[in-house]
């Protein structure tokens, strides 16, 4: 398209303007945190002050944030995977039935799943007051976005024709498994990972009914010193809390990368070596 | 070239099956493949002849009663990993996570063969199939033809004890699957290894077979050599599906069958007779009118470079296709006597 069109510079013009008013709020919070008196705005100086409070104040809060994220995680690929997979194999009723009632977490707003939880085990004292109470919530809310990422990803190949492919050549359930349903839907899993870290390190709703004064997660605190302290200390809290997931995420998606699959075969070796 | 050492006869008892929502895609169904043979399951799609190599194979068991041997051991009860068999599916179902030579090599990989033994198989099948170049591409880097190669070159790789074939070379154009079915019936016959082969083009089917099982709405039509299958079809269902065929109906009457366009001589033809039934290569031009059986107009010609095909209108709304090299140029509109001899009459 010619760059010199007054739709052309229209067209820009609206794109800048759009970003700016999305960009803007992330910026000045940012800068927020930074600032000695947000008040007085960039003026009074920047500062690490606040970032230093927070670090020294909250931090047991993103520790624990983390190892909920992880742990959900982990108990989402070993729960979600093989439900998507008995899901993909097996279309009848009852699996459309299951499919459908997965969703019900994500609908039911959490408020009142939290309320359940509470309810029905909250008399159950060592367990109310743990942290995997508030995992257990976790992994009901995200459960379903890593079985649904799964299961679309199995839903686009012929999986059916596969398994028969490497059983025909001789290979177990096991091995099927390991060898060829995992490996190709591995887009999925790892698109389900991300979803699933990034809503637990993010949920507000559930968890701050969950939560007791010594399992406080990220969020619930964040939510304390906006509540509660100066503006500069809040955005400061946001600030950490990029610099954690942002890596985190980036790292995930690093370790699943395909890396040189241990099936290879050299045939450039010479074909008379022993092993 | 090594391959099993001695090749796998199949033998199937009253194998039948129901699915669960009660259909019968196969009726009860006996049926012997002799070592070293290649047997092709001939049907329109629905006729039972994937169920059958599924059977075969152990992806499907028959229902209760139904046994599948082989070389005489029962084993109705292996399933398809146990059996030792090389299956090749019209969809390849080659795994999109490997590389070519990763795929044919998974076997192998899979019976724990040592790396060395198991590179120099997978390079040897590579070369038997000429796609050694390909070695190092990924599944979704191949044509049709190329996944089709790499899928037998994976199946052959374990030496399986039968090769099951389901419509390799359906989803692949005309000029290929041509190319393609000529290099797999010479593979077959070199590597001298007993094949049961699914496909519902006849044309396959005669290229390929040893024996033809024709099958319709999951009973056995037929079972013959390709030859006897053309020539003696054994009911009106094979005759049709077979090649072209003329029909007309019409009766007998003092040894000659009367039809429209007038009547053909035919001592030995059965009094009951309603319809006849002719290949149009069998249909010749008479000298003249006067000496001729069938008499009628060219309504169309078509001209297939080696041969010809014409359509001649008999009268009645009865057309009559005639196939072969045409002496002369014939123009629709034109008068034409056929003859057809006795000999190549059917009626069922």
């Amino acid at each position: 398209m010619p760059r010199n069109t007054l739709l052309f510079r229209l067209q820009l013009a609206f794109t800048v303007a759009v970003c700016a008013f999305l960009v803007a709020p992330v910026v000045l919070s940012m800068l927020a945190g930074v600032t000695v008196n947000y008040f007085d705005g960039i003026n009074s100086g920047l500062t690490l002050r606040w970032i230093i409070e927070v670090w020294s104040g909250y931090r047991d809060t993103l520790f624990l944030s983390i190892g909920i994220a992880l742990a959900c995680v982990g108990l989402c690929l070993l729960l979600g995977v093989p439900a998507a997979y008995a899901l993909a194999r097996g279309r009848s009723r009852w699996t459309r039935l299951v499919e459908e009632l997965l969703v019900m977490p994500v609908a039911v707003p959490g408020l009142a799943t939290a309320l359940g939880l509470i309810t029905t085990y909250g008399a159950l004292g060592d367990f109310r007051t743990s942290w995997t109470f508030i995992l257990v919530g976790h992994v009901l809310f995200t459960l379903p976005f890593m079985v649904r990422s799964v299961a679309a990803v199995l839903a686009a190949i012929d999986l059916k024709t596969l398994e028969e492919g490497a059983a025909s050549l001789g290979a177990g359930f096991v091995r099927r498994f390991f060898d060829i349903v995992l490996p190709n839907c591995r887009s999925g899993i790892l698109a389900g990972a991300l979803m699933v870290v990034t809503l637990s390190m993010g949920e507000f709703n559930m968890t701050w009914l969950l939560h007791t004064p010594f399992t406080k997660t990220l969020p619930v605190g964040l939510a304390d010193a906006y509540a509660s302290l100066r503006l500069e200390i809040g955005s400061a809290y946001t600030l950490i809390f990029f610099a954690v997931i942002v890596p985190l995420l980036l790292a995930m998606q690093a370790l699943a990368r395909p890396r040189k699959s241990r099936l290879a075969i050299d045939l450039n070796r010479p074909a008379t070596d022993s092993p | 070239m090594t391959q099993a050492p001695a090749s796998l006869s199949i033998t199937l008892q009253a194998c039948a099956k129901t699915f669960d929502d009660g259909t019968r895609v196969l009726e009860p169904l006996d049926l012997s493949i002799a070592a070293g043979e290649t047997l092709v399951l001939l049907g329109p799609s629905g006729c039972g002849k994937t169920t059958t190599l599924r059977i075969v194979a152990g992806l499907e068991r028959p229902d209760a009663g139904g046994r599948v041997l082989f070389d005489g051991d029962d084993v109705t009860a292996l399933d398809i990993a146990q059996r030792n068999v090389g299956m090749v599916f019209q969809s390849y179902a080659l795994f999109p996570n490997m590389s070519v030579a990763e795929n044919v090599g998974y076997g192998l990989r899979v019976r724990r063969t040592p790396a060395a033994e198991r590179t120099a198989r997978v390079r040897e099948m590579l070369a038997m199939m000429r796609i050694e170049a390909l070695a190092d591409r990924k599944v979704d880097q191949l044509s049709g033809g190329q996944r089709q190669r790499v899928a037998l070159a994976r199946a052959l790789a374990v030496r399986p004890r039968a090769l099951l074939l389901d419509e390799p070379l359906t989803a692949l154009d005309a000029k290929l699957r041509e190319a393609l079915r000529t290099e797999i019936s010479a593979l077959l016959r070199r590597l001298h290894i007993t094949s049961v082969y699914v496909t519902h083009d006849q044309a396959e089917a005669m290229a390929l077979g040893d024996r033809i099982v024709v099958m319709s709405h999951g009973r056995v039509e037929q079972i013959g050599s390709p030859r006897e299958i053309y020539q003696r079809p054994a009911s009106r269902f094979v005759a049709d599906f077979i090649g072209a065929m003329n029909r007309l109906p019409g009766r007998m009457l003092a040894g000659a069958f009367h039809c429209s366009g007038g009547s053909i001589a035919w001592p030995q033809g059965p009094e009951r007779a309603q319809e006849i039934l002719f290949r149009p290569e069998h249909v010749r031009i008479a000298e003249s009118e006067a000496v001729a059986d069938l008499r009628g107009t060219v309504s169309a010609t078509f001209f297939l470079g080696d041969r010809s095909r014409v359509l001649v209108d008999i009268g009645d709304d009865r057309t009559v296709t005639l196939e072969g090299a045409m002496r002369r140029p014939l123009r629709p509109g034109e008068r034409l006597g056929l003859r057809i001899d006795a000999q190549d009459l059917l009626t069922f």
